[in-house]
């Protein structure tokens, strides 16, 4: 029994693998890329828009009001990393439906993968946005006793990241294919559905806390900015 | 359960990626049509709001103009009605005035009309009666009473008043002609004897004579020389009569059957 996409190998030269993980990936990227380049074709600005463009339109505001509430001012910059992060999670885990599919967040892989761009957009976020000494001072806060549990911090909170991703979806593919060899018919449609409902969850999980780690990095490095100022 | 590390670098790039290409195809032409759609509400919302503006302001001065319209209009109207009021004061008056002419010549000229009636009827019944009596005395005329008026006239002369007196001396004393006794009858020479002796007593000396008859007189005697007239008859009290009732009517047609005329028996003394 497979726990991983990983293990499903089309083709393997050394240290290149193509697995299932980069396969789906791929196809959901073009899936949302082709999508994306649909939509915006006929995008309208007046008052009467097409249910597709106000579809996205309202994830995009969405995903933009979020950020603001969570405290990142100028949201659109972040939506790039942020917007993608949350789409690409859901489309994903959303995908579970299609019978035979396997999501690529199940793959600890990916979810490392994540966690690491996360990990790297922080400080890629907090210096482009104050300056590398601004950054680098939000380790030292309050005092600079504080630096290695802070790296700590950093360190773990990007594992929690990619481990709690992983363990949600391996579990429910985990959990489906036990109870398909078990009792067959209703129970693991009802799963799939709750399994639905935990991809949800999570991508918006993961959503958020990458967005409340970029915003403590750059609030963090603006009052410390601040401060020096004083 | 392992971490396939080239899988997890190829996700990153695969994420790496994806982030670039939903930034290119997806949130850039997502922002940037909502920031258009709200710059064209906005300035839509701005139009309206600039256009209710405009409206209220205009609607303001249209209020205001009608305001003035309104009040002109009542102004007008007003100078209007009493100007109408005026005019028809003035005509009705015109209308009053005229009609009030119209009735006053109307009455006077049904007055005249009147008057002239009833002059007329006065004149023909005036003219019938004096006919009447005229052809009635006529009738009646006779020698005794002939004899009967040259006495009246005889006691007339004797009576006269000292101014009358007076008159009748110096028209017929001077007069070189004979004294002109008319009468309707031939006078018996008894009364010819007392007329002269009358005269003569008055004028204190002898004076020639004539006798003549007249019968347009009917009854009475006329003593006339030098353009002087002394006379008493019914004729002269007829047209005496006459002249008094015509002197009535021309000044009172109304009055004129109320009043009263008597024949005056005064000698009329006409030069």
């Amino acid at each position: 029994m497979k726990l991983s996409p990983d293990e499903t190998i089309f083709w393997q030269h050394g240290f290149v693998t193509i697995n299932l993980t980069i396969v789906t990936t791929w196809a959901i990227m073009l899936l949302l890329v082709v999508a994306a380049i649909l939509i915006t074709r006929k995008l309208k600005t007046g008052i009467r828009i097409s249910h597709w463009q106000s579809i996205l339109e309202m994830l995009v505001t969405t995903i933009n009001n979020q950020m603001e509430e969570i405290g990142l001012k100028n949201p659109k910059y972040y939506i790039g990393f942020i917007g993608t992060l949350f789409v690409f999670i859901v489309t994903s885990n959303l995908l579970i439906i299609l019978p035979w599919y396997e999501p690529p967040t199940g793959s600890l892989s990916t979810t490392t993968a994540l966690a690491i761009s996360v990990f790297l957009a922080v400080p890629y976020f907090g210096i482009s946005k104050t300056g590398i000494r601004g950054y680098l001072k939000t380790y030292i806060k309050p005092t600079f006793i504080m630096l290695p549990f802070n790296l700590i911090s950093e360190i773990t909170r990007t594992l929690a990241l990619a481990v709690r991703l992983f363990g949600n979806m391996m579990s429910g593919g985990l959990i489906i294919a036990i109870l398909l060899s078990i009792t067959p018919f209703i129970f693991p449609i009802v799963m799939k559905a709750l399994g639905l409902l935990t991809g949800m969850v999570q991508a918006y999980i993961f959503s958020i806390l990458a967005t409340v780690y970029i915003a403590a990095a750059v609030q963090g490095a603006k009052k410390s900015g601040k401060q020096n100022s004083l | 359960m392992q971490v396939n590390w080239f899988t997890v670098i190829a996700q990153v790039l695969n994420f790496l990626i994806l982030v670039w290409l939903l930034k290119r195809f997806l949130y850039k032409p997502i922002l940037k049509a909502i920031d258009e759609r709200e710059n064209k509400i906005a300035r839509q919302i701005k139009d309206a709001e600039d256009q209710d503006s405009k409206a209220k302001k205009e609607h303001a001065e249209f209020v205001k103009k009608n305001e003035a319209f309104d009040l002109e209009k009542k102004e007008l109207m007003a100078a209007a009605v009493s100007e109408t009021n005026d005019a028809r004061q003035k005509l009705l008056d015109e209308a009053r005035n005229e009609a009030n002419e119209l009735r006053s010549k109307l009455e006077k000229s049904m007055k005249e009309m009147q008057k002239n009636m009833s002059r007329n009827l006065v004149k023909s019944t005036q003219h019938e009666v004096f006919a009447i009596a005229r052809k009635t005395l006529a009738d009646l005329a006779s020698l005794s009473l002939e004899e009967q008026s040259a006495n009246i006239f005889i006691k007339r002369l004797k009576e006269l008043s000292s101014k009358e007196n007076k008159q009748f001396v110096e028209a017929f004393k001077k007069g070189l002609d004979p004294i002109l006794v008319q009468s309707t009858f031939d006078l018996p020479e008894k009364q010819q004897t007392d007329i002269k002796s009358a005269v003569k007593e008055i004028l204190g000396s002898e004076t020639n004579f004539q006798f003549k008859t007249a019968p347009e007189i009917i009854s009475g005697i006329e003593l006339s020389s030098n353009g002087y007239k002394l006379a008493w008859s019914i004729s002269e009290y007829l047209n005496s009569l006459q002249r008094s009732i015509s002197e009535t009517i021309n000044e009172e047609p109304t009055d004129e059957q109320d009043s009263e005329t008597e024949p005056e028996s005064e000698i009329n003394q006409n030069v």
